[in-house]
């Protein structure tokens, strides 16, 4: 199934994604959907579009919310970038790792580096920062410094 | 006799690289394992949010030491993409020559690792000896070992000239000899066969559901292949068979990788004989974008994945990098499922964990009138590191070397 046949299955599936996807190059979707809506979608990618693998999660900052992109393939090498966002006071969603046991890894990853909250993720370790970074300290926000650190020399001090 | 947890790492000798692994033994049989990493986290995503983007070019090149050329490339198309530039095509051609270069020490380095973890030593010489000349190689064209800064954004940084191009072509045709060799051993020597087969085994369903990429899918009957699923560069133009093996073990990620190093010296080769007349670049503009863009890439362990965000300034918006090591990694629990505690290096080795290596290198330094700078030869780096130590009190000018 190419780009185009894939964009018009979901519109016909999902009406309210017309012109909400856009096809920016051979083999590459990229869609922006309400977080609602968004297991559906995910789900019906999976199991009826081949969209079976999934690449990586990417968590974005755009400035009042926080940005969940899917990247989902499929064998004959096109991207779906499945995109949504959940206001930055409130950062929380649902795992996707029970669909895709790889995705625990990547949600870890925007958990300790945007400050997301992940519900139904698995119990384990906390992935990439280590054990005594500090509360309330997202590297990947826009407003976080790097030049000011994470204030983690106070911390050690302190504790 | 209880169930034991014993933890491995960060720091062991069996690892190369720091990494930790909780592993529940019932006698020498594991039951369970849990993989720790982020030992390594270096912060390069948030980096290149304040860079140019040539300068976060040369920082993702420094992603890894092996595969370098893979981040550095894939994050360049990508912002190519957005930018709308259309690369030359001899400099695309460049780009894939030294893409497949990479590959090739990459597996030979990998080969010689594997061989070392069950005890083969001789393998790890011989083939350690014949990735000196991809290495080689790889210095007569960029002029570096590792880290060959060969791109530039539109285009390649360096051309091919026809001496150049006859060395590799040569060098190609004495690593297909030796490579063939390796095959030979791989198929015949018993002891290679036994300790690797069954070991490491990971079920192509499994191989599926953990999201397994490269050659280590592949190995599992995973038949995907970005070079060919997704082509980019000068991949469209190039003959190539995907290899795949149903093995599920280590063994046959042996087999993968030994016969993807045939497919690329074959590509190679084609790089070099239809080498395209042209330009190898074009001007890239200081701003990009906005846009998005995703650029996938077959690196040596598996697909790379980048993510670019352009916002129109100087600076990318976003950049995400997804490295086959943190795909491939998660399945290693299962493959050491019901495995044995003397297979844990072998198996871990055999999803070929990125780590960084440093090589021999033609020291660059200062002349004594602190102006000019030079280049030294073994001698004179020796004299240079006699002189140094006696400074520290040690007298090495006595000691023979041959």
């Amino acid at each position: 199934m190419n780009e185009e046949q894939v964009l018009k299955k979901l519109t016909e599936k999902f009406p309210f994604l017309n012109g909400n996807i856009r096809i920016a190059r051979a083999r590459r979707l990229f869609a922006e959907v309400p977080r609602a809506n968004f297991r559906e979608i995910m789900e019906y990618a999976h199991g009826e579009l081949g969209f079976t693998m999934l690449c990586t999660i990417t968590g974005v900052d755009d400035g009042g919310t926080i940005g969940f992109i899917y990247h989902f393939a499929a064998f004959n090498g096109v991207i779906l970038n499945v995109k949504y966002g959940v206001p930055k006071d409130k950062p929380v969603t649902r795992t996707v790792s029970d669909l895709f046991p790889s995705a625990e890894m990547y949600e870890r990853e925007i958990i300790d580096l945007l400050g997301a909250k992940i519900e139904g993720l698995k119990e384990g370790r906390r992935y990439p920062l280590p054990e005594d970074w500090p509360e309330c300290q997202y590297p990947l926000r826009k407003d976080w410094d790097p030049k000011k650190g994470a204030g983690k020399e106070e911390v050690n001090k302190n504790g | 006799m209880g169930k034991v947890t014993i933890p491995i790492g960060p720091q062991h000798p069996a690892l190369k690289e720091p990494e930790s692994f909780a592993i529940t033994l019932d006698g020498e049989k594991i039951v369970h394992m849990n993989v720790n990493i982020g030992y390594n986290h270096r912060g390069i995503e948030k980096s290149c949010e304040g860079r140019t983007y040539t300068q976060a070019m040369y920082i993702l090149e420094r992603v890894c030491g092996i595969c370098s050329h893979t981040h550095a490339t894939c994050f360049i198309q990508g912002v190519e993409e957005i930018a709308g530039l259309e690369v030359p095509k001899r400099g695309l051609y460049i780009r894939t020559m030294i893409a497949e270069l990479e590959r090739m020490h990459s597996h030979l380095l990998w080969l010689g690792v594997a061989g070392h973890e069950v005890g083969f030593d001789t393998l790890l010489m011989y083939s350690w000896r014949d990735r000196e000349i991809v290495m080689d190689l790889l210095e007569l064209v960029s002029g570096n070992r590792v880290n060959y800064g060969m791109n530039v954004l539109g285009g390649a940084r360096r051309d091919i000239s026809p001496e150049q191009a006859k060395e590799i072509l040569k060098g190609m045709d004495l690593l297909e000899e030796r490579t063939k060799y390796y095959i030979q051993v791989a198929s015949e020597e018993v002891t290679l066969i036994k300790r690797l087969s069954k070991v490491g085994y990971l079920s192509h369903e499994d191989a599926l559901k953990l999201g397994t990429i490269g050659p280590t899918g592949r190995a599992s009957g995973v038949d995907t292949d970005t070079r060919r699923d997704d082509p980019y560069a000068a991949y469209p133009e190039l003959k190539f068979k995907v290899v795949t093996d149903n093995h599920n073990d280590v063994y046959g990620r042996v087999i993968v990788r030994l016969g993807e190093l045939i497919e690329s010296y074959n590509m190679v080769r084609q790089l070099v004989n239809n080498l395209p007349e042209g330009p190898i670049s074009v001007k890239a503009p200081r701003k990009i974008g906005p846009g998005e863009a995703v650029s996938r890439y077959e690196a040596p362990r598996g697909e790379d994945i980048h993510y670019i965000k352009a916002n129109g300034t100087e600076k990318p918006e976003r950049v995400k990098v997804r490295a086959p090591t943190l795909a491939n990694v998660q399945s290693v629990a299962k493959m050491l499922e019901n495995g044995y505690l003397a297979d844990v290096p072998i198996v871990i080795a055999a999803i070929d964990p990125c780590f960084s290596c440093t090589d021999r290198m033609i020291f660059s330094i200062k002349n004594p009138d602190g102006k000019a700078t030079g280049s030294m030869d073994w001698k004179a780096l020796r004299e240079y590191s006699i002189e140094w130590h006696k400074k520290q009190g040690v007298d090495f000018s006595k000691a023979k070397i041959r």
